[in-house]
């Protein structure tokens, strides 16, 4: 017996997998670049919410058109991939079809066929949203942010989807024994006729060819995720269990600032005091943030999971009033930087060299986080649960608190609730008057 | 008429040793803004008319810190919500009710991480309330058939999940309620969040109120309704840029009801 193809299949599979895991360390190592952030609470919905919002598509469906066929591509893809399973087997152990020889025929024939119908199904879904990307253009797919790699990486996916369903089928229409037998080739027994031409052993060797190329192309696939917008499709779990669960008006409360704050409001607090025991070393807090490791580390997993989908993008206000702001960009830029900030980890022996950059700035503009209303429109329209709102916040924390940069009214306004508790320069004894008016 | 209202303080409250009901909490808008003291003295009838016994803190009132946090300055943000919760525990406020969605989601969502815990309500949910327990009756009016469109303030709707409460309150008038295409989860912001009501916007080829506004006109209302003195404004001005001043005016929840009785 010829064990060559065993051999190479299982080196492929290692290989495959090998360096997926390698990039699945690199990521988590990179998201553990962020600060720890509290989020072990409310277990109960947190597992309700990864349910409904990745697994049940609860988001997706706002946009009826789009979230329908994106739930088809999702099905068809996790169903079909069943089918891996067989393709795996069979090609550590040389088998044909593993799956007829333990299966009754009529329930293979069923899980064949539905795959089959899925596939088309999916090709269907594929189809339009190629043509919505490129032929409709919808205007959230050509936004400026949407440069060659971000628009590039939409199609790209989407002709690896072709590609694969278009394998699949082929590869069940040319085999001859499964074709033979007549259960589940729903669809590919229409395309069998094509190549009634072939002989016995062409028709193998186009069989063995799809078959290897569907199992390459799908360790293709699981490689290109790392470096795509379709991370999603593994991060939309955890994403959406760690997502905010607190009403989205609410914003967190910097604890290193309450501390300040009640050592100033506390009269018994001697200000010239020494500092207590083993506090002398610590670093002072830095406010806010103007780089990916002033985030927390869901912040940098939502960075990660963004699909670019720019739902988040069309519901902005600013965005849609043509200011330069954009949710997503916020999001592509703090994964951009973060990949940055990895790559320059790995290139010096695991730390990071000062390169002179930074998020702010070098990436997102002051002009982006001050056109921002804080309306979490974006919040509220992502549907794997991202936070833009969290990180244009923690930026505009430090543009204030770290460098006294906000514009001008801000800080009238700013000295106006500081001298007469209000935004406006109004006396504080004078807020009854309204009573008398 | 003003003289008929009756707005009673903490500390008033406190000298004869008793309670009020409710905390109105005013708000700087309320305060200062002569639109939006409007909307405080019609919310201020219809509490007279309830009966409810409420207070409010008059001179030891400070602003909540909501635009200093929103704009980055979490200090003095800090500041004023430490300040105000001394106050506020110091009378034992339990329950607050304001006018103003941002004081509300403030007090409400910010204040007890900092040591202030209080039942806090918009307007429009304290209101609902009184009608509910019959201690506020309303009928249509003069808004009776009236096309009223509601606009959702961010820091009501989304922010904190308050949909219902002023369109129940629409609906009492007898009014007919027509709804935006953006509205509720998907409503579009006035424009005024995050501070930027106190400053310029960024350069861009329209201004957010004016976005908005043509989406309310759209609905071709008579009324429409805000729950927010910043809304308010921003609607106001984009009525204004509009030129249609003459045929749509800009009412709080509290002054619709307040004006359907005549008060
Ligand atoms: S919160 Fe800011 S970024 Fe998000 S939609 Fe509103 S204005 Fe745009
Ligand atoms: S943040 Fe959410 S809504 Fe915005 S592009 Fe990313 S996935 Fe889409």
């Amino acid at each position: 017996m010829n064990y060559l193809p065993n051999i190479l299949f299982v080196i492929l599979l290692v290989l495959g997998i090998g360096y997926f895991s390698k990039n699945v360390q690199k990521l988590i190592r990179n998201i553990k670049l962020g600060h720890d952030v509290n989020v072990s609470d409310n277990k109960s919905q947190r597992w309700k919410n990864m349910a409904m919002i990745a697994l049940g598509q609860s988001k997706m469906v706002r946009r009826p058109i789009a979230g329908f066929l994106h739930i088809v591509v999702y099905v068809g893809f996790i169903i079909i991939n069943i089918e891996v399973l067989e393709i795996i087997i069979d090609g550590i152990f040389g088998t044909h079809r593993i799956g007829l020889s333990i299966l009754p025929e009529v329930i293979y024939g069923f899980l064949i066929g539905s795959f089959e119908v899925l596939a088309v199904l999916v090709f269907i879904a594929v189809i339009i949203f190629w043509i919505r990307r490129n032929i409709i253009k919808l205007a959230r797919f050509w936004k400026s942010e949407m440069t060659s790699w971000p628009k590039n990486d939409g199609n790209f996916i989407l002709y690896f989807e072709m590609v694969l369903m278009t394998l699949f089928l082929v590869m069940n229409a040319t085999d001859t024994h499964f074709q033979s037998i007549n259960t589940g080739n729903i669809i590919s027994q229409y395309i069998a006729p094509w190549f009634s031409g072939l002989s016995e052993s062409a028709l193998h060797t186009v069989e063995r060819t799809a078959w290897w190329f569907h199992i390459i192309g799908i360790l293709v696939f699981l490689n290109y995720l790392y470096f795509s917008k379709h991370l999603h499709i593994l991060l939309a779990f955890p994403n959406t269990f760690y997502g905010k669960l607190t009403p989205k008006g609410q914003f967190n409360n910097l604890e290193a600032v309450t501390k300040e704050v009640k050592m100033m409001m506390d009269p018994n607090v001697d200000p010239f005091a020494a500092p207590a025991e083993g506090t002398e070393n610590e670093m002072p807090a830095k406010f806010g943030a103007s780089d990916v490791h002033d985030l927390n580390w869901v912040q940098l997993l939502n960075a990660y999971t963004c699909t670019e989908c720019g739902r988040c993008t069309s519901e902005c206000p600013a965005n849609q009033t043509g200011k330069k702001l954009s949710p997503r960009k916020i999001m592509m830029d703090t994964r951009d930087r973060l990949e940055e900030v990895g790559k320059n980890i790995d290139a010096n022996k695991g730390t990071f060299k000062e390169d002179g950059k930074q998020l702010l700035d070098n990436y997102i503009t002051r002009e982006e986080l001050w056109a921002c209303t804080s309306c979490n429109a974006c919040v509220e329209a992502c549907p794997v649960s991202i936070d833009p709102l969290s990180i244009i916040m923690d930026m505009r924390r430090y543009l204030v608190m770290e460098q006294s940069a906000a514009p001008t009214e801000l800080n009238n306004m700013m000295t106006n609730i500081e001298n007469n508790g209000a935004p406006w320069p109004f006396n504080q004894m004078d807020r009854l008057n309204w009573k008398n008016d | 008429m003003s003289e008929l209202l009756k707005v009673p303080t903490m500390a008033e409250f406190m000298a004869q040793g008793k309670q009020p009901e409710v905390l109105f909490w005013v708000g700087c808008a309320g305060s200062f803004d002569d639109r939006a003291k409007k909307i405080t003295k019609a919310f201020v009838k219809l509490l007279n008319k309830a009966k409810v016994e409420f207070a409010v803190l008059g001179t030891e009132e400070s602003c909540t810190g909501d635009p200093a946090k929103r704009a980055g300055n979490e200090f003095l943000f800090q500041m004023q919500a430490m300040t105000n919760i001394e106050v506020l525990n110091a009378y034992e406020v339990k329950k607050i009710v304001t006018a103003c969605p941002h004081c509300f989601n403030t007090i409400k969502n910010e204040y007890p991480g900092l040591g202030g815990n209080y039942e806090v309500m918009h307007h429009t949910q304290f209101l609902k309330t009184l009608l509910d327990d019959g201690r506020l009756t309303v009928e249509g009016g003069e808004f009776k058939g009236k096309r009223i469109t509601f606009h959702d303030p961010c820091y009501l709707g989304r922010a904190n999940n308050v949909y219902e409460a002023p369109r129940d309150l629409i609906r009492k008038l007898e009014a007919e309620l027509v709804e935006m295409k953006n509205c509720k989860q998907t409503g579009l912001c006035c424009g005024a969040g995050g501070a930027q009501m106190f400053k310029e916007p960024e350069k861009g080829n329209k201004d957010v109120n004016v976005e908005r506004t043509e989406q309310a006109l759209e609905v071709k209302p008579d009324i429409i309704a805000a729950g927010c003195p910043f809304c308010n404004t921003m609607m106001t001005d984009g009525v204004k840029a509009k030129e249609k001043e003459a045929d749509v005016v800009i009412m709080d929840i509290a002054e619709l009801i307040a004006n359907a009785q005549d008060l």
